[in-house]
């Protein structure tokens, strides 16, 4: 074999126009993970927002252990910090030492209530996230590599899903959709019920998008070399389907995912703006801000900082989602 | 063409069905007794089979459906019972094709309710989509034309912020600041084209227009700015600066052409999906739409409206999906419809 000989007919070659030898060994090569991660690391706005995103991770993490440690205390009444119309007595909204962001219209700790908050709706967020991702990542690929009728049949489920009034039939179905869940998961009456009910309501409705962008990417992906020679290699359908054509895939798979997370943050706060979720005193992001719009003008610490604190939470995750696009999207920054 | 239309149209009046379908079988598979809710909590046990027998609640679920689909095709009346028909003709409710149904916690036809609601939910759908057109459309034009400027970034970075605000947050600001605290603008309510004109029509929808504008705002921008840069790097655009036509020109008769005929497919179906009804923005304004139809009678339990609703909403859908595929065959000369 003369290939041994190549690198140094090259190196030479490169001697003898360019003064040093190293840089053509170190140039060789860097993986597309590699390559798109060192994008992102130039990408200062996304580092800012995956800065934000560890952020509210932590938050949303370490809510179960100060919370059992009693270092807040989302659930405990200060009536005595509240005049009878709900407004704090003290100035901004009741901001203190004891209460850093202030208190609800019955006292309780506004950043207790959000650190938890956040906690339980990124938890029921990521959740429903990861529900719709398997359900449109397995329908997506069934559908692309399979083709003909179940390619037909998924394909109108997918029209049918999209054609539902989604807010409609989710606030319609709530009560009977409780009692189904119950049924069965076996999940406690109350809030946990209510909780799978979201997670699996959100999941439901959300697959459709990756399914589609999946089925699309698998259509291109199955005529590859390597398909070709796993089939003829006598792969199962599972081999072919999981081991072969996914690992391809999590490109769509992770920036779909970044986008979704913040849109299910959105969808839970806008049907607990409509009754329909986790209910009182059981604080998430949603029903914090539900409950203090009666609030609005009177006590606008209460109102504008969980707002706010919704609105970081859906801009980090969007702003990282499109980094991580652009980072991954060879032609992007030529 | 006629034939891709007409075969849309029946695969769209087949999905249709089937989403009626699929919207009986989830409501009739809950344990909730129909009848109890139609008939109202007062009822005795003897009023509540009554009711059930009067409408229909005592058949199967797929013999209900069977039903409903015949009145759409047929009208229908209620209760159906001929008997009564012959001694009290006045109990009797016609329902003329394509009927919805009764809604008997209303004591009205769906078709009534919902032709009551539709104009609001319909004006609300139109100021806002002009709303979010107009400043969607030019803004991303703007930022497309200053790429990588502060005002580029101002622009999307703004629009994404506006965005990422729940709808109801940015409606009771609006309410209990804008309007309330402030005093800016006068307090929203629905006043229809015949009962006011159409300045007090468009000055009473401008809120609501444009809570519910800026949340489609974002996502135009986006899209237009996209458009545009990718139909600005084409090579006709170059050939239309070589043979030295102005900037202006080139920007408008030559790229914005291209870029926006994508925008044709979104604008057709957000459009639809709102003629379905605005629920949290008609919520926030106390709007009585579809949106708050639904919020309604999800709440007392009107089976019967809600699945009127379904339909008329699923219909809109389907309807624009279809003429919106049309549409666009029809600008891009390089789209074949088969």
């Amino acid at each position: 074999m003369s290939s041994s000989t190549e690198p140094k007919v090259g190196g030479e070659a490169a001697q003898s126009v360019v003064d040093t030898a190293a840089p053509v060994t170190s140039v060789a090569s860097k993986s597309p993970m590699q390559l798109a991660m060192a994008r992102l690391r130039k990408d200062k706005l996304s580092l800012i927002a995956l800065g934000f995103v560890l952020f509210f991770v932590v938050i949303g993490l370490t809510s179960p252990l100060v919370t059992h440690f009693g270092w807040i205390d989302p659930l405990t009444t200060n009536q005595d910090l509240v005049d009878p119309f709900g407004r704090p007595v003290d100035k901004w909204g009741g901001i203190s030492l004891s209460h850093p962001l202030g208190i609800d219209s019955i006292g309780r700790d506004l950043m207790s209530r959000l650190w938890s908050g956040v906690s339980l709706s990124l938890f029921i967020a990521l959740s429903g996230t990861a529900l719709a991702m398997i359900l449109g990542v397995v329908l997506g690929i069934v559908s692309g590599v399979t083709g003909g009728w179940t390619d037909a049949i998924i394909g109108r489920i997918i029209d049918l899903t999209l054609a539902f009034p989604q807010t409609l039939m989710l606030l319609a179905l709530a009560s009977t959709g409780l009692i189904m869940v119950q049924k069965a998961f076996h999940t406690p009456a109350g809030n946990p019920t209510a909780a799978v009910y979201l997670i699996v309501v959100l999941g439901l409705f959300g697959w459709t998008g990756i399914a589609r962008i999946v089925r699309g990417q698998v259509l291109s992906l199955r005529e590859r070399e390597f398909v070709h020679a796993a089939t003829m290699m006598g792969a199962s359908k599972y081999r072919l389907y999981f081991r072969e054509i996914l690992p391809n895939l999590w490109a769509p798979i992770l920036v779909t995912f970044t986008l979704m997370m913040p849109a299910f943050v959105s969808a839970e706060a806008a049907l607990a703006y409509l009754g329909v979720g986790i209910n009182a005193p059981t604080p998430t992001l949603g029903n914090i801000l539900n409950d203090s719009i009666s609030y609005a003008d009177l006590v606008p610490t209460f109102f504008f900082i969980p707002g706010f604190t919704i609105a970081a939470i859906v801009v980090s995750f969007n702003l990282l989602g499109d980094g991580i696009r652009d980072a991954l999207d060879p032609k992007g920054h030529q | 063409m006629w034939a891709y239309a007409a075969r849309r149209v029946v695969i769209g009046v087949m999905l249709l069905l089937a989403l009626t379908l699929v919207t009986f079988v989830l409501f009739f598979a809950s344990p909730a007794d129909q009848a109890r809710h139609a008939c109202g909590k007062q009822c005795t046990d003897e009023q509540i089979a009554v009711t059930e027998k009067a409408l229909g609640y005592d058949k199967p679920v797929y013999e209900q459906w069977g039903m409903f689909v015949k009145g759409l095709a047929t009208g229908r009346e209620f209760p159906a019972d001929p008997e009564l028909k012959k001694t009290h003709p006045e109990f009797i409710t016609d329902c003329d094709a394509p009927c919805l149904g009764y809604s008997k916690t209303n004591g009205k036809t769906v078709n009534y309710l919902i032709g009551k609601a539709a104009p609001v939910s319909v004006s609300l759908a139109v100021v806002a989509v002009v709303l979010w057109l107009a400043f969607g459309v030019s803004l991303g034009i703007i930022a497309a034309v200053v790429k990588g400027s502060i005002i580029d970034r101002g622009i999307v970075g703004l629009t994404l912020i506006i965005y990422a605000f729940p709808t109801f947050f940015l409606g009771v600001f609006f309410l209990k600041f804008v309007v309330v605290k402030w005093g800016i603008l006068a307090y929203p309510g629905y006043v229809s084209i015949a009962e006011g004109g159409v300045a007090n029509w468009l000055n009473n929808l401008l809120l609501p227009g444009m809570t519910l504008a800026l949340v489609f705002l974002a996502s135009y921008v986006r899209m237009t700015r996209a458009f545009v840069l990718e139909s600005l790097g084409e090579d006709y655009i170059r050939t239309a600066r070589a043979k030295g036509l102005t900037s202006r020109r080139v920007l408008f008769k030559h790229a914005l052409r291209a870029a926006l005929t994508p925008l044709v497919t979104m604008t057709g179906i957000d459009f639809a999906s709102l003629l379905g009804g605005a629920i949290i923005t008609e919520q926030v304004f106390a709007y009585n739409g579809m949106g708050k139809l639904t919020v309604d009678s999800s709440q007392a339990w009107d089976l019967p409206t809600i699945i009127g609703i379904v339909v008329v909403a699923g219909a809109f859908v389907i309807l624009a999906n279809i003429i919106v595929d049309i549409c666009y065959a029809l600008i891009d000369p390089r789209v074949r419809l088969g």
